[in-house]
């Protein structure tokens, strides 16, 4: 068969399906499958040809450079392209261009395609499957590896597990030639293929410690007809909070991809997360902000089903600055109907963070629409009380505690 | 007593002369914090002038290493405040030297980094890590290492460890007239050294602590565990709190992680877990306070 035509079914592992609050998910940045090819291909893993194109003539001249069978695949992170007719084999760059006009455009998942890579066809003669991630519980790394391919990996690791090789890898010594080995033979891999296979794991970890990923999966690896093994399709998740040494990386963002309120805290330096409700949420502290969002929605069900309209940590600090950057978020989400400001005042204290609401909404002037219901707690609490009943600002509400205050918000908001 | 910290550790800073250093160290010792000292290569032989509790003047030596810190000054722990590019050779030097306890604050640490320094730990095996990305411990009254607000509460029965660090003040604040053994918060990275599990073991193992509040947030699979480990080794009454049930889908590294952990990393699952092990779980963190008041009265 030629290709990788049903295979990007079983490729789902690395993407979410929602925007995430980052911090929960380690600050990750999922890649394209053509970046990955990119990077797979920088690291010295043997890939397939292949060229990115925005437009049905782009692959059309894609498919002529290539020459033979290519196969038209569509960038979107999610899985279940193929599925979705996102994959489509041609045998000409005619049949390339007609097949690009069935892909762009189509929707997978709310995922819109917009580009696609051609790639060179491939005769595949067998199918497996290769990652390494961070493995939490254990602190550690895992690897894992199949010799079987051709059927969901999820599906494998609860059915036949032990087709599944999970093995640790110490961060410590890392992934080398005879720890590829153990690898390859504990996922009983036949004893021909040993040396073929297990140098392809040990740069496939070189991306993974020197782009410093949290995810580095192929799905499938391959051997063609002609014996070479191929990482046909690739996932990588990389570790945000390693851009400083990771000069590339910041180039690998899909700005366009991202929600327009995202960018504009993005740009603001926010840690800001759009959801689909109608209060909008500012507090200081991940946790907090986290706990809100459920205060919020339990409240809103007595008021016809309100929801949070965003996460928003504005973290510890709570300058008027940040407090005002943050509002003119939240303010310009056509969605929210009123906001929640909950913060909890530890290092910087509550008349502080009182201070920043007033000068913020003063910056804000006729911009500042919404009623805010604002609830302080925690080190000068009354303080900063009294700061915000003395500017008395007519949108401002202050409640004493954070489910009153939620149950406020969510009317205002119903 | 207390757990991993009191009024006799000895502490050095790691990074006291820079902005967040200066700022926390100054803290620590209003809070009664025994600080005996600094780590900065670059400035090894310097000063750096502080207060102590009641307002005198101290003189802070600052070291070339942790290790030449520990010989001259005794310190057993140390907080770390570097930035994140160098927090990995911070906490290896430290490792290195034999710290007992070592906190590290630096927030943005790459993950990869976190992994190296915590299997060198772990095969050294002569330091507790507590963080990274954590606000630190607290034994009020008696000392902190950290830079969770030591004024919200005072000592009391209470034994508290959080992911999140103002869900930790929040419930230090809600419970504050009842009072804390220690509140450890252990930071949410992907990566961490103290887990729940240890710090439920040491408050299982504290006299002083008679019940303990766990707090959690979705993601991984330590809340789950932390549940299976209450069942089996806690006899003290838990009450717990997990944020996040609203939180969108889309998990630590979607279903490869699922596959590791075996778990969805929910709220719901974790609160499921929790109330499995009979640990009271409240839907707020109010909800979760007026939970713990029902068990104080009782003692």
């Amino acid at each position: 068969m030629f290709g990788a035509t049903g295979h990007s079914e079983r490729s789902r592992l690395a993407f979410g399906v929602c925007p995430n609050i980052r911090r929960l998910i380690g600050y990750r940045v999922d890649l394209y499958e053509y970046q990955a090819r990119d990077i797979f291909e920088s690291h010295g893993v043997p890939v397939l040809a292949g060229i990115v194109a925005d437009t049905p003539e782009e692959v059309e001249a894609a498919a002529r450079q290539l020459g033979g069978v290519v196969v038209v695949k569509a960038q979107v992170k999610t899985g279940g392209r193929g599925k979705a007719g996102g994959v489509k084999v041609a045998k000409t760059p005619e049949e390339a261009k007609a097949a690009a006009e069935a892909i762009f455009g189509l929707d997978i998942k709310g995922h819109v395609v917009k580009r696609v890579m051609v790639a060179a066809g491939a005769n595949i003669v067998e199918e497996y499957y290769f990652s390494v991630l961070l493995d939490r519980a254990n602190r550690s790394y895992l690897a894992m590896c199949s010799y079987e391919g051709g059927m969901e990996i999820e599906q494998l690791a609860e059915e036949r597990p032990e087709a599944l090789a999970r093995v640790e890898v110490d961060p410590a010594t890392g992934l080398d030639l005879a720890k590829a080995l153990e690898i390859v033979k504990q996922a009983s891999f036949p004893e021909e293929l040993h040396d073929k296979v297990a140098p392809v794991l040990v740069k496939l970890y070189d991306v993974y410690t020197g782009e410093d990923a949290t995810l580095v999966e192929v799905n499938p690896l391959v051997k063609t007809a002609e014996g070479d093994i191929i990482a046909l399709d690739g996932k990588i998740s990389l570790d945000e909070n390693a851009d400083f040494r990771q000069e590339g990386h910041g180039a690998l963002v899909d700005q366009e991809a991202e929600n327009p309120l995202e960018a504009k805290a993005k740009a603001l330096d926010l840690n800001y997360v759009k959801l689909d409700g109608q209060v909008g949420v500012i507090g200081n502290g991940a946790g907090l902000v986290m706990s809100t969002l459920d205060v919020v929605a339990y409240a809103g069900e007595q008021f016809g089903g309100v929801k949070p309209a965003n996460f928003l940590d504005i973290g510890g600090g709570a300058s008027a600055e940040v407090m005002a950057n943050g509002l003119s978020v939240i303010l310009g989400d056509d969605d929210v109907k009123s906001v929640f400001v909950n913060v909890f005042g530890g290092i910087t204290a509550c008349d502080a963070v009182a201070n920043g609401i007033v000068q913020a909404l003063e910056m804000l002037g006729d911009s500042a629409t919404k009623p805010l219901v604002v609830r302080l707690d925690g080190n000068n609490v009354e303080e900063g009380r009294a700061i915000l009943s003395e500017a008395n600002h007519p949108l401002v509400t202050v409640v004493g505690t954070m489910d009153e205050a939620a149950a406020k918000a969510a009317e205002l908001a119903a | 007593m207390s757990i991993f910290i009191n009024k006799d550790s000895k502490v050095i800073v790691q990074g006291i002369t820079g902005g967040e250093g200066t700022k926390h160290t100054a803290r620590m010792l209003a809070a009664g914090t025994q600080i005996v000292g600094g780590v900065n290569a670059r400035k090894a032989g310097t000063t750096v002038q502080h207060k102590d509790a009641s307002g005198s003047d101290v003189e802070l030596p600052v070291f070339g290493s942790v290790a030449e810190a520990m010989a001259e000054t005794g310190a057993d722990v140390s907080v770390v405040f570097v930035p994140p590019a160098f927090a990995k050779d911070a906490v290896i030097e430290a490792v290195d030297a034999e710290i007992g306890l070592l906190v590290v604050i630096t927030e943005g640490i790459p993950v990869q980094d976190s992994a190296e320094f915590w299997a060198h730990a772990k095969a050294k095996g002569t330091t507790r890590i507590i963080g990274p990305n954590c606000p630190g411990i607290i034994t009020p009254g008696e000392a902190l290492a950290g830079i969770t607000p030591a004024n919200i509460t005072g000592k009391g029965p209470i034994g508290l460890v959080s992911k999140s660090g103002t869900l930790t003040y929040q419930m230090m604040y809600e419970l504050g007239d009842i009072g804390f053994s220690t509140a450890i918060g252990i930071g949410g990275d992907p990566v961490i050294g103290t887990t729940h599990i240890d710090a439920l073991e040491a408050f299982e193992n504290d006299p002083e602590t008679k019940a303990i509040v766990m707090i959690g947030e979705i993601g991984g699979d330590a809340e789950e565990r932390a549940a299976e480990y209450i069942k089996a080794n806690v006899t003290k009454p838990v009450v717990g709190y997990v944020a996040g049930f609203t939180a969108p889908e889309g998990k630590t590294m979607g279903h490869a992680g699922a596959i590791v952990s075996g778990s969805a990393g929910t709220a719901e699952a974790k609160k499921e877990a929790l109330e499995a092990a009979g640990v009271k779980v409240g839907k707020t963190p109010s909800e979760t306070a007026l939970l713990m008041r029902e068990i104080v009265k009782g003692f």
